[in-house]
């Protein structure tokens, strides 16, 4: 019987003033359990992620302790922008094999107020390899910039199908009432944007925000403690194939591949069963790579889909629905359970925003490093 | 703030002190015929330990680049823009570097380069650079 997401839930997001990384985290999980219809008491799984502004080498530890429970499992996972579905992956798992039976998943941060720019980049730098990249003055938008002007130069993509995806997030960002960017831009308001790293302009980058969020996986056989429409995780897969962007094996060919070919093949399922898709957008180009590696749509053509506003609402495959990383929010490792989050809402039917009409399936995705670390899980309505 | 040097570890030593001298050297595997880069303890191709220390031409080309307008840190400010470049090394294998010597809106995919060393100020280290080569 497959684990089911009884509880999904995320705070505001943005700049909150004041805001600290465990009261961001206490806000998630409590919202998720309200969302679920549990109480902390049927919890008996911690899963946690990592902190910039508060970092602890026991961060679940020290959310269980703040929260006020005692549980029979409890573990944090780093694995970068892979982190959530990792997290849901490991959750499934327990609940499956029997060792819980609610598994509460935390992430939150507030890396926007709580920690200055420049420190936040230098920690995001810190991923580089510290004798083969970082004396060259490598940076997280200067390696996607690496893949992207490859990618470009193999397949053709250009900048205007970059700045698309940018356009069609925003537009579903500015029908989200929580979403931190809402005003709609164009496809020249991004080219006119400043120059990041070449090619990537401000605009085709994701926010630094604060923000948290939370969800609760259960085992199948025990929705029935939950009173909330319960979301089946049908199938997840990962794959990694390098660290750091020096040693990838192709800039053009990434783990994704592999990872969402085992979550789909658990779920039997294949691309186009899709209805709605959640999948990490650090950059524009880095959905623009993952929507081909996964099969979504052949090798260049993802760029002419955003173009042809597909990834809309509406579209062929309506893709981030609250606006991404890029005009959403991003907080860390909660950047990527927003799209969790937001894949929930959808099957339910509970869409804060742009509802994807009957959303039955859902893929989310999470990518860590530099399109390093892969995770796919593919969601459906029971 | 000063730039990061390497931090170099027992693995690389060998690696960095031929940069000290004007020397690229990369590992080759003995077993697996396959060239490595960054030096390892062991062969990542194959697991053997059969590992011998090659001089390299120090001829390549760009594999990828980006023009970095707004600086990691501080430390790099005064250098922007500045290309950092994957360069695919005619051994076999693949170095970042930064382009040197070179205009960054001249920097392209395919670009024929050279390596060349680069103190790192305020360390005894040295880096490998890249500038542009005719054309092998």
């Amino acid at each position: 019987m497959n684990a089911v997401i009884t509880g999904a839930s995320d705070t505001a997001v943005g700049r909150l003033e004041g805001s600290s990384c465990m009261e961001l985290h206490a806000e998630a999980a409590r919202g998720a359990l309200a969302n679920a219809g549990l109480e902390l008491s049927e919890i008996d799984g911690v899963l946690c992620a990592y902190s910039m502004t508060q970092p602890h080498l026991m961060l679940s530890s020290v959310f269980s302790e703040y929260i006020g429970m005692q549980p029979n499992f409890s573990a944090a996972v780093q694995a970068g922008g892979a982190t959530a579905c990792i997290l849901l992956m490991n959750a499934a798992a327990l609940v499956k094999a029997g060792v819980c039976r609610h598994v509460l998943v935390v992430t939150g941060d507030n890396r926007q107020t709580g920690l200055t720019r420049e420190a936040a980049f230098a920690a995001l730098a810190g991923v580089g390899h510290p004798q083969y990249e970082r004396p060259f003055g490598i940076n997280v938008p200067a390696s996607y910039g690496l893949v992207a002007q490859r990618y470009m130069h193999d397949y053709g993509v250009t900048s205007e199908q970059l700045a698309e995806i940018a356009v069609s997030h925003r537009k579903h960002a500015s029908l989200h009432p929580k979403a931190t960017m809402r005003e709609l831009i164009t496809v020249d308001d991004v080219l006119n944007s400043r120059m990041i790293s070449s090619p990537l302009h401000l605009l085709d980058c994701c926010l630094i925000s604060d923000g948290g969020a939370a969800v609760v996986v259960s085992a199948g056989d025990a929705a029935s403690d939950s009173s909330a429409i319960p979301i089946e995780i049908l199938g997840a897969g990962q794959h990694h194939t390098h660290e750091h962007i020096v040693a990838a094996p192709s800039l053009t060919e990434f783990g994704c591949a592999q990872s969402s070919a085992e979550a789909f093949r658990q779920a039997g399922l294949t691309p186009t069963d899709i209805d709605v898709a959640e999948i990490y957008d650090s950059f524009t180009i880095t959905l623009l790579v993952e929507l081909e590696s996964i099969g979504f749509f052949k090798k260049g053509e993802a760029g002419e889909a955003a173009a042809e506003q597909q990834l809309e609402v509406g579209g062929s495959l309506p893709c981030n629905t609250h606006g991404g990383l890029l005009s959403y929010a991003h907080s860390g490792a909660a950047g990527g359970m927003f799209h969790v989050v937001e894949a929930v809402r959808q099957l339910r039917g509970q869409a804060l925003g742009a509802q994807v009409e009957d959303a039955r399936t859902a893929f989310v995705h999470g990518d860590g490093g530099i399109l390093s670390a892969h995770c796919s899980l593919v969601l459906g309505r029971v | 703030m000063d730039k990061p040097a390497p931090l170099v570890t027992s693995d690389s030593r060998r690696f960095w002190e031929g940069c000290q001298q004007n020397e690229l050297l990369f590992q080759h595997c003995m077993d697996c015929n396959v060239a490595q880069f960054y030096p390892r303890t062991h062969c990542a191709n194959c697991q053997s330990d059969n590992l011998e220390w090659q001089r390299s031409s120090g001829r390549g080309e760009v594999y990828s680049f980006s023009v970095v307008e707004r600086p990691t840190t501080s430390a790099f400010k005064a250098d922007v823009p500045y290309v950092i470049a994957l360069v695919d090394m005619a051994e076999g294998y693949r170095m970042m570097m930064n382009l040197r010597h070179c205009p960054p809106d001249a920097a392209h995919i395919g670009m024929a380069v050279k390596v060349f060393f680069e103190p790192v100020e305020g360390s005894e280290w040295s880096l490998p650079q890249a500038e542009p080569a005719e054309p092998l």
